[in-house]
């Protein structure tokens, strides 16, 4: 009999049952897709629900511990820092920062390094050594050195931090690009377009193009987590977001004193944060790596 | 139009270079060749050959490092090789347009049929979207797609590798060209869509006035499309003329010797005639006929001079001193042993 009930469930998987197979298959990546929406929404509408100014603080409610702990309140939830500023409203609003650093610069660098990587793949040549080599000379660079020693040239700034994380990575975009170019330009359907009179411009955009586009999407959701911890580092070292403004990575560098002296909440918090971003956005690259190859789409 | 022949290849050389300079792969090398309008003309000769080389240098696509360096292409009476490289893309696609030798492969996995048999009618005609996807439609119908309406908004993958084949013959007729190059169009698809492909071409050419070069290893497949037929060996063409009389009496042994090759089901032989040896290294060319050394009838004199073009009928000519006419045979560079051998 109850082998019999397992044919039945199997043959006629109830949608709930289905549903749940496909999540176990690794068919949807629930978690980080819910972990980065709830940022993603927090970053949004960081205004309407942080519960108090994330720039200013009440000093004699400095070093108040999170909500459960003795001496904690309901007012600060998750405590407060040595300005007395709300650490949960400090998170809320420095999620808008990360997403906006994150997302803008991994384009910013993508849309460089594929642009870059096309022509030099396609068109080779003088043209592609100018440009590998100028990779290669940027991949000799320490990207962390080079983004520190840009942000003292330029000052540090929220948009001035996405600009150099943008020089520093798009190489990696290049070489990436370059490579499926290389492989794509001997593929027959671009030697169709050479042979019907197209110019090389209309198939670098028409048929290079969107061929090479999965790869640039998998890429930068990767990067993205990349990008987001070079932004956690920078304001870290203090080259990064200017203080008053509350970037995770600033967070971190604040709490580091407290962290000796029992004060965990101002370390723990935008620490687990970063962490959790960069999971989640590490675990889409990986999901959308799979998907979005077609001979892997197939099976 | 000229009355001329539609493409009319003269002294055509095209060797590959190295990029120092110190190997010379003489992959097509002084080739003449004319094509008459409507006609077909099929190009025959094993890998390696230098037919696909001699395609490429018609249409201008070479390798980089390929170079034409010598001779002249007149195609309706403009000389191709002397053309601008945006001026041979008006020729691609519009005026000559090819078939690949995998055209299964040849269509862009991301974009539906209807997009990329009208590309070329839009980048050619500067045709608006709409017309060129009316077009588009209309030449899917032309290659006997069963319900082009739907067919046009598919992708590649929703198709079959012999309506994939079509589309790609569709693409090739889409500007409406005067000359159709096909690459070896056939030999990735079984033998039953292989000739229904083939009655396509034959039908499209018929339909649309196009001259077709035919470019092959199987001879079968010439004996059934072609009304004439260049052999080529080592880079050169070796003998051309009209399928019937090459078929019948070839001048020269490479021509007979690949006619042999042929499996035929009625003779009863067992074991199938391969040519000995192996064709010669492009870069190290011998100096006397490129075939001497795998040639049955070879002579002392094949050994030591390359025998020019002979000329043994109305439209037919071979390289091969075999076919030369007595008038020929007197100016000998090694008269004594030249005479022996053909004595």
């Amino acid at each position: 009999m109850t082998i019999r009930a397992d044919i039945a469930t199997l043959a006629t998987p109830t949608s709930r049952f289905a549903a749940i197979r496909r999540y176990r298959a690794g068919d949807y990546p629930v978690l980080p897709l819910l972990i980065l929406g709830i940022i993603t929404f927090l970053a949004i509408f960081a205004g309407q629900l942080a519960p108090h100014n994330p720039e200013v603080g009440v000093l004699a409610d400095r070093f108040r511990p999170p909500f459960w702990l003795a001496g904690g309140s309901a007012k600060y939830l998750l405590g407060t820092d040595q300005l007395g500023r709300d650490v949960l409203s400090r998170l809320i609003f420095g999620a808008r920062i990360s997403m906006i650093v994150g997302f803008t610069a991994v384009i910013f660098a993508g849309a460089v390094g594929t642009v870059l990587g096309i022509v030099s793949g396609y068109l080779g040549g003088w043209v592609d050594q100018v440009i590998m080599r100028l990779t290669d000379t940027w991949l000799a660079l320490p990207a962390l050195t080079f983004a520190i020693f840009l942000a003292a040239i330029v000052g540090p700034s929220m948009w001035n931090i996405v600009i150099i994380l943008g020089i520093t990575y798009w190489t990696r975009y290049a070489r990436v690009i370059r490579g499926e170019v290389l492989s794509l330009k001997e593929r027959e359907f671009v030697r169709l377009a050479i042979v019907a009179g197209c110019s090389k411009r209309t198939i670098m955009l028409r048929h290079i193009l969107p061929n090479v586009v999965n790869s640039a999407i998998v890429l930068g959701s990767l990067m993205l987590g990349v990008v987001i911890i070079a932004e956690a580092t920078l304001s870290f070292l203090g080259v990064g977001v200017p203080p008053p403004q509350p970037a995770w990575g600033l967070m971190l560098a604040d709490g580091k004193e407290g962290l000796m002296v029992g004060y965990w909440w101002l370390t723990v918090f935008p620490g687990g944060c970063i962490m959790l971003l960069v999971l989640s956005a590490n675990l889409l690259g990986d999901w959308l790596r799979v998907k979005l190859d077609p001979q892997l789409r197939q099976l | 139009m000229n009355s001329g022949p539609l493409l009319d290849i003269r002294n055509l050389s095209t060797h590959y270079v190295s990029a120092q300079g110190s190997r010379v792969v003489r992959a097509v090398d002084d080739v003449s060749l004319r094509i008459d309008a409507g006609e077909t003309l099929g190009i025959v000769g094993e890998s390696g050959s230098g037919k696909s080389t001699l395609a490429l240098s018609i249409l201008r696509v070479l390798p980089p490092a390929a170079r034409i360096v010598a001779g002249r292409m007149l195609f309706e009476g403009e000389d191709l090789v002397e053309k601008s490289d945006a001026e041979m893309r008006q020729v691609r696609g519009k005026r000559i347009a090819m078939i690949l030798q995998d055209p299964m492969a040849s269509l862009n996995p991301l974009f539906t049929i209807g997009n990329q048999v009208a590309e070329p009618i839009q980048v050619h005609e500067g045709a608006k979207r709409r017309s060129a996807w009316q077009r588009a439609r209309e030449l899917l119908r032309a290659v006997r797609i069963p319900a082009p309406e739907t067919r046009v908004g598919q992708y590649p993958h929703e198709m079959s590798g012999g309506m994939r084949q079509r589309i790609v013959g569709a693409i090739g007729i889409s500007c409406e060209p005067r000359l159709l190059i096909a690459d070896e169009p056939t030999t990735s698809l079984d033998l039953t869509i292989q000739a229904q492909y083939l009655k396509l071409l034959r039908d499209l050419q018929k339909e649309h006035g196009l001259a077709l070069i035919f470019i092959t290893h199987n001879l079968g497949i010439v004996a059934k499309m072609c009304d004439r037929l260049a052999v080529m060996y080592a880079g050169r063409i070796v003998e051309a003329g009209s399928v019937s009389t090459i078929f019948n009496a070839p001048a020269h042994p490479y021509t007979e010797a690949l006619l042999n090759s042929i499996p035929r089901m009625s003779e009863g032989r067992e074991r199938l005639t391969a040519i000995d040896g192996q064709p010669p290294d492009l870069s190290a060319l011998p100096p006397g006929c490129a075939f001497a050394a795998r040639c049955p009838r070879a002579m002392p004199r094949c050994g030591v001079e390359a025998p020019p073009e002979f000329h043994t009928g109305e439209d037919h000519r071979a390289r091969c001193w075999l076919a030369a006419p007595d008038a020929a045979q007197s100016p000998l560079a090694l008269p004594a042993e030249g005479r022996r051998g053909f004595a």
